[in-house]
């Protein structure tokens, strides 16, 4: 297995590898964050959130083209911009469906499952309908192609740099709007005891309206950052959702810090095993080693201490 | 923008509406129509298939929802225009062929029902339809226990033949193997890097690509080969493998909307095209529309047809298509591999002076289509088509810029002794 490579490339691999784990992580903690708010916290199963970060990517394409046409010579900033509004527009929408879809159901969480998946296909023949069948290419601004040259055999993207920066940056600050802020101490008060956190006085229905918002904006900013990595069509969420999921419910779903760690060793065994078997194979192995460790431990990796 | 806008969705007064303006400039440069007085519908019909005096029905079945729609769109748009062509220039044997559309879904049991739907309720003349070998597979059964006639316009992996199909895309010899021996030949390429999707097609390819490398080839070898689920978006992994091997030759055929994530990888981990040479079989103009151009600019593809080719024909069809379809659009390889079933259907039913299914299977061979976008094609004895294999070169505007063709037509051989 190793005998291919001389001292010099294996030492390159491990750390090439690595950082191709490294971003694999953080693209991960980018889809689950939106997800692990909304199922983590709410209970609520939302199997549209891939449909979520689509719209933030078809945003992003929306406002490439914008500033080609307009401000040419701006084009290299498009993308801070392009990520904010695909924050605002995924929450508008999130906040929409809360209203007209989700509160309806929050007694019975395995229904949102059937609805929101409906939601999800009438959203792809919507992305279908307004934007065509075909995949839309997102152009990006020279500066974030390319890679940084390290060593003579490694070489870093930007790109990857950037979405790890990215990912950081929103990181810290879900933490701090659950952890810290009063906003997010009356989000938590809600779920875990909805009554009581009314009778204290917290409006739980605007508490609820923000927080599915918040999930869906995460999931907009992630579908922006996406455009630099992946493709854009109408059924394109539909390729994370898998992966979403099996983060959140690994890490246990409760919990942010779970879901970090969680997308952290998914994403490192998979890189590694990635380049010593294949894939395919990499997939294989890593989704029978999870199936495991959940069948031990079906809490997932870490598990919010709540009394029942 | 507005034009691409409802191709979904096809509302039927717009389709109209563009049929009639697309068909009129086109009609003059295309093959003479047949003038000859419509012979009686008796005559021409005796398995009661769905021929009227003044009509013939054939069905088109792709799919216009779900994963496949992307792909399959450009194919439903093809044949559309060609049907609309034949119509404007006389039609099939002095009737109008009116098409029944039907939607597989992506789904392959979908696409075997209404298959059945098309030749039992319908009694459809022929078909068009099918992109996935899947899908194929799924419906070849029903068109051989029905006795139905299906245009297939997708390049595949060989290892097929049948009575009731006409496959009008390349089979995997006439793509791969003159790809190999060019890439040999004119870059000196000695070691290659197989990697494609992990389904049936890549699969089979990669399996005659490494026959043909180390078989055939003097003194090359494959130094990796790998396979990724379908969507897959992370390629870092192989991207540093192929870093360290250095291959002469980067030999992708992965499908679909992870190309878009391949090349985006491949350019931000500072691969040159320019300068690492990459032979795909599986991007055509449709793909690089969400690649972008630039990511992909100086890749080499194997296949057929590309929208830049210069000859008379393309310089027709091209316009028509834009005209019907809207200035943005991009015609690949199977968008123009599904043109040719219409074409190919008329002029066999021409040639058997009859529309029954038996007598156009056996009329098939050595039909022959001049107009063809492509050139020249013609039917071989194996329901396969000779055409030209070509290489061409990834610009940054998303076009091929032709970098040679074979010079004489390749025989289709669905079968290859010793590949497989």
């Amino acid at each position: 297995m190793f005998g291919d490579y001389s001292l010099g490339d294996l030492s390159s691999i491990f750390v090439m590898q690595g950082f191709a784990g490294l971003i694999l992580f953080s693209v991960f903690v980018l889809m689950a964050l939106g997800l692990a708010i909304i199922f983590g916290q709410m209970g609520v199963i939302n199997m549209a959130h891939g449909e979520f970060m689509i719209l933030g990517a078809y945003v992003t394409w929306l406002t490439s083209s914008f500033f080609q046409a307009h401000f040419p010579a701006l084009f290299s900033g498009y993308f801070f911009v392009a990520m904010i509004l695909a924050f605002f527009a995924s929450g508008a929408l999130g906040m929409l469906v809360e209203w007209a879809l989700i509160r309806h159901l929050y007694k019975r969480p395995l229904d949102t499952l059937l609805a929101t998946w409906g939601l999800s296909l009438i959203l792809q023949q919507t992305y279908r309908s307004v934007f065509g069948a075909r995949e839309v290419g997102v152009e990006l601004p020279e500066w974030m192609m390319g890679s940084k040259q390290v060593t003579d055999t490694i070489e870093i993207p930007i790109n990857g740099i950037f979405v790890m920066c990215l990912t950081v940056l929103i990181t810290l600050a879900v933490a701090y709007i659950m952890y810290k802020s009063r906003w997010g101490q009356q989000v938590r008060a809600v779920m875990q005891n909805r009554v009581m956190a009314g009778a204290v006085g917290i409006n739980t229905d605007k508490v609820d309206r923000y927080t599915f918002a918040l999930g869906c904006g995460i999931a907009g900013i992630a579908g922006s950052a996406f455009t630099m990595i992946g493709s854009t069509g109408p059924t394109a969420g539909q390729l994370y959702i898998v992966d979403t999921f099996l983060v959140v419910v690994f890490g246990g779903a409760a919990s942010l810090l779970g879901t970090i760690a969680s997308a952290f060793t998914i994403s490192q065994a998979r890189s590694t095993l990635e380049f010593f078997t294949s894939g395919s194979m990499a997939q294989v192995i890593t989704l029978l080693a999870i199936v495991g460790i959940l069948m031990l431990r079906p809490q997932g990796l870490f598990a919010l201490k709540v009394r029942k | 923008m507005s034009e691409e806008q409802d191709r979904g969705l096809q509302s039927a007064f717009r389709r109209k509406l563009l049929m009639g303006m697309a068909a009129l400039p086109a009609m003059s440069l295309l093959p003479t129509p047949s003038l000859a007085q419509a012979p009686a519908t008796s005559a021409v019909n005796t398995t009661g298939l769905a021929v009227t005096d003044t009509e013939v029905t054939v069905g088109i079945l792709h799919s216009v929802t779900g994963t496949m729609a992307i792909s399959e769109t450009g194919s439903v748009e093809a044949e559309k225009l060609a049907i609309e062509q034949i119509n404007a220039a006389g039609g099939v044997l002095g009737r109008k062929i009116k098409f029944i559309q039907e939607d597989g879904a992506s789904d392959w049991p979908t696409f075997a029902e209404k298959a059945k739907k098309l030749l039992v309720n319908d009694k459809c003349a022929a078909v068009m339809g099918c992109w996935t070998s899947a899908s194929r597979k799924a419906v070849l059964p029903v068109f051989e226990q029905y006795n139905g006639m299906l245009y297939y316009p997708t390049f595949y992996e060989g290892l097929e033949q049948s009575k009731n199909v006409i496959y009008t895309g390349q089979e995997a010899t006439q793509q791969i193997i003159a790809g190999l021996d060019w890439v040999n030949k004119t870059k000196s390429a000695k070691s290659f890097y197989l990697l494609g999707s992990d389904y049936i097609w890549p699969r089979t390819s990669n399996k005659i690509a490494r026959k043909h490398i180390e078989g055939h080839l003097q003194g090359c070898k494959v130094v990796g080969e790998e396979y990724f689920p379908l969507g897959h978006t992370q390629f870092n992994s192989v991207i540093n493998k192929i870093k360290l091997t250095k291959p002469d030759v980067i030999y992708a055929i992965i499908v679909g909307g992870s190309n878009v994530a391949f090349y985006k990888q491949l350019k931000a981990a500072g691969i040159d095209l320019s300068k690492q040479t990459l032979l795909t079989i599986s991007v055509t103009e449709d793909e690089i529309d969400g690649i972008g151009g630039e990511n992909i600019a100086g890749a080499y593809a194997c296949m057929k047809y590309f929208q830049s080719l210069d000859n008379a024909n393309n310089k027709t069809f091209v316009p028509a298509f834009k005209k019907m379809w809207g200035e943005k659009t991009v015609i690949g390889d199977v968008t123009q591999a599904a043109y040719l079933g219409p074409w190919l259907w008329k002029l066999t039913v021409e040639k058997a002076g009859s529309f029954d299914i038996d007598k156009v299977a056996a009329a098939s061979p050595g039909v022959e289509f001049k107009g063809a976008p492509e050139g020249y094609v013609r039917i071989h004895e194996n329901h396969h088509l000779w055409s030209k294999t070509r290489v061409g070169r990834a610009r940054a505007d998303g076009q091929y810029e032709l970098i040679y063709e074979t010079a004489d037509l390749v025989e289709p051989d669905p079968f290859p002794k010793g590949y497989q």
